[in-house]
């Protein structure tokens, strides 16, 4: 799992895609935030609201690349190569979408160092060990949401449209920015189930002097749950797959 | 070479490339790509406004919507070079005698379709849900300033194309285009919200001049003779930017061939 890890993360950091636009991009959207909040933000609620735009990085850099990861390998030919090794295939694809969440940790730390930068939004966060837990955690519950994202997308053709559009709802439903009691009511159950509201709960938290422990051991008992739930979903997707000889169609 | 072969490159050609660029076999893909990303955009801004306390839905409905006719207009444009170059039909594309003026405008016709279209799905799926509604009269005006704002930014689509025709990775490039215009045009900061620096690029930039046009438009009292300046400035901006486009595409075909370097960029 290391080797792919340390693999993948080399391959998407030297990509202009993955790597530079993966952390780029979620920087136009915070920077949008940061010149509209501080308009009207106390500097408290703007370190929130960094935190927040910066964690929406993470999101970004796995959202549309994990949703299109097999069909990537399809494309390239090694999907077979992958399910055949000895290797148990989800120990396999996890270093794959991992790496993608971990390149969003690269445009979190660039984010939140932009808007010290260019918008003076201090850095001086009050529980600084819980924030970098937080922070991991955030990254290895995204990166599990996307192995489970890769799984349910791997018959689909155009697998990344799927996974760019879900880009945006989760930043919206998470309460990267937006506070879930501003949402439907009926929204919120939703928010409760994926692991990155619990994330950047615990990074807001941990940035703002609360206790944010509960939060991060909510984030990653969700995210083991997704993992789960990839796991069994892979193994009953390679099985037919192999059954019908239909791995290398979609 | 005739008019008539001219008009056949620019619309059957224009036509066979945008239907080559999303895999027509399944369609459905428009659906996440055009419908759910830019509802979803507008809905996100909308809620931020309201949780940063700032202006109302209408403000980022309209700034979202518009502003999302970039993804075809400058994604769709980048993509008929880069796409070519993948299928290696780029250099068929360049050696044939077609003129460069049908080939390359003729792509762009759909796109500026595809692009008027997607803003007007999410003004009226975002106003939906928004409960953001338009004064009757101004209806067909703010459709006018949307298909001017599709023709603007399709000028900067060109512009990006031409620069994939020596850069390889159109799609960073197109997002690139696309983050700037978040930023730049007024779409979820106001102008005069906007460090003066930025404002002044703003005035430069496709979408801005339209983007106003049609917030004028969408509070009602206002007809097209009050946004009239704003609408041609608008179309002037993307003027420039599919000229600059053009004779970018042209410089760098004629340095492509001379270094040998079409399919290497």
């Amino acid at each position: 799992m290391w080797v792919g890890f340390r693999l993948q993360l080399k391959m998407r950091s030297r990509s202009a895609f993955d790597g530079i636009l993966g952390v780029i991009y979620p920087m136009f959207f915070a920077t949008t935030i940061f010149l509209l909040y501080r308009q009207t933000a106390s500097p408290a609620e703007l370190v929130g609201v960094s935190v927040g735009s910066a964690a929406m990085g993470v999101w970004s850099a796995t959202s549309t690349t994990a949703a299109g990861v097999l069909q990537h390998e399809r494309r390239d030919g090694t999907l077979e190569l992958l399910v055949a090794a000895p290797t148990f295939f989800p120990l396999v694809v996890v270093p794959i979408t991992l790496s993608m969440a971990t390149i969003g940790l690269y445009s979190l730390v660039v984010t939140l160092v932009w808007g010290r930068i260019a918008f003076g939004i201090p850095l001086d966060f009050a529980d600084p060990l819980a924030f970098i837990c937080a922070a991991l955690a955030t990254v290895v519950a995204i990166g599990l949401v996307g192995f489970l994202q890769s799984i349910v997308c791997v018959r689909l053709r155009h697998a990344w449209a799927v996974g760019s559009a879900l880009e945006l709802p989760v930043w919206l439903i998470c309460g990267f920015l937006v506070p879930l009691s501003l949402l439907p009511h009926w929204v919120r159950p939703i928010s409760w189930v994926l692991p990155p509201t619990w994330g950047v709960y615990a990074l807001r938290a941990a940035a703002l002097g609360h206790p944010a422990w509960l939060d991060i051991a909510l984030c990653l008992a969700l995210a083991a749950v997704y993992g789960l739930l990839a796991t069994l979903g892979a193994g009953r997707i390679v099985d037919s797959a192999r059954a019908r000889a239909t791995l290398a169609l979609s | 070479m005739s008019i008539r072969t001219d008009l056949r490159i620019a619309f059957v050609g224009g036509l066979t490339s945008y239907r080559a660029l999303f895999n027509w076999l399944t369609p459905w893909v428009l659906v996440p790509v055009f419908i759910v990303q830019p509802l979803f955009q507008v809905l996100f801004f909308a809620f931020v406004g309201r949780s940063a306390g700032l202006a109302d839905s209408r403000f980022y409905l309209i700034g979202d919507a518009v502003q999302y006719a970039s993804i075809p207009c400058v994604f769709a444009m980048s993509n008929t070079i880069a796409d070519e170059r993948n299928s290696a039909t780029l250099p068929l594309i360049l050696v044939s005698p077609a003129r460069r003026l049908p080939l390359f405008l003729g792509r762009s016709l759909p796109v500026v379709l595809n692009g008027f279209v997607v803003s007007v799905v999410a003004l009226v799926l975002g106003g939906l849900l928004l409960r953001v509604s338009v004064p009757v009269g101004s209806v067909l005006p703010l459709t006018l300033a949307v298909a001017v704002s599709a023709v603007s930014c399709t000028g900067l689509g060109l512009f990006v194309a031409a620069v994939a025709l020596r850069v390889r990775e159109a799609a960073t490039l197109a997002n690139i285009a696309f983050g700037l215009l978040l930023i730049f045009c007024g779409v979820n900061v106001p102008l005069t919200a906007l460090p003066g620096w930025m404002a002044v690029i703003a005035h430069w930039l496709p979408l801005t001049h339209g983007i106003a046009a049609a917030r004028t438009l969408a509070a009602g009292g206002s007809g097209l003779g009050a946004v009239g300046r704003g609408l041609w400035t608008e179309l002037g901006v993307g003027a420039i930017y599919l000229a600059i486009g053009l004779a970018l595409l042209n410089y760098f075909e004629r340095e492509a061939r001379r270094r040998a370097t079409l399919d290497v960029a």
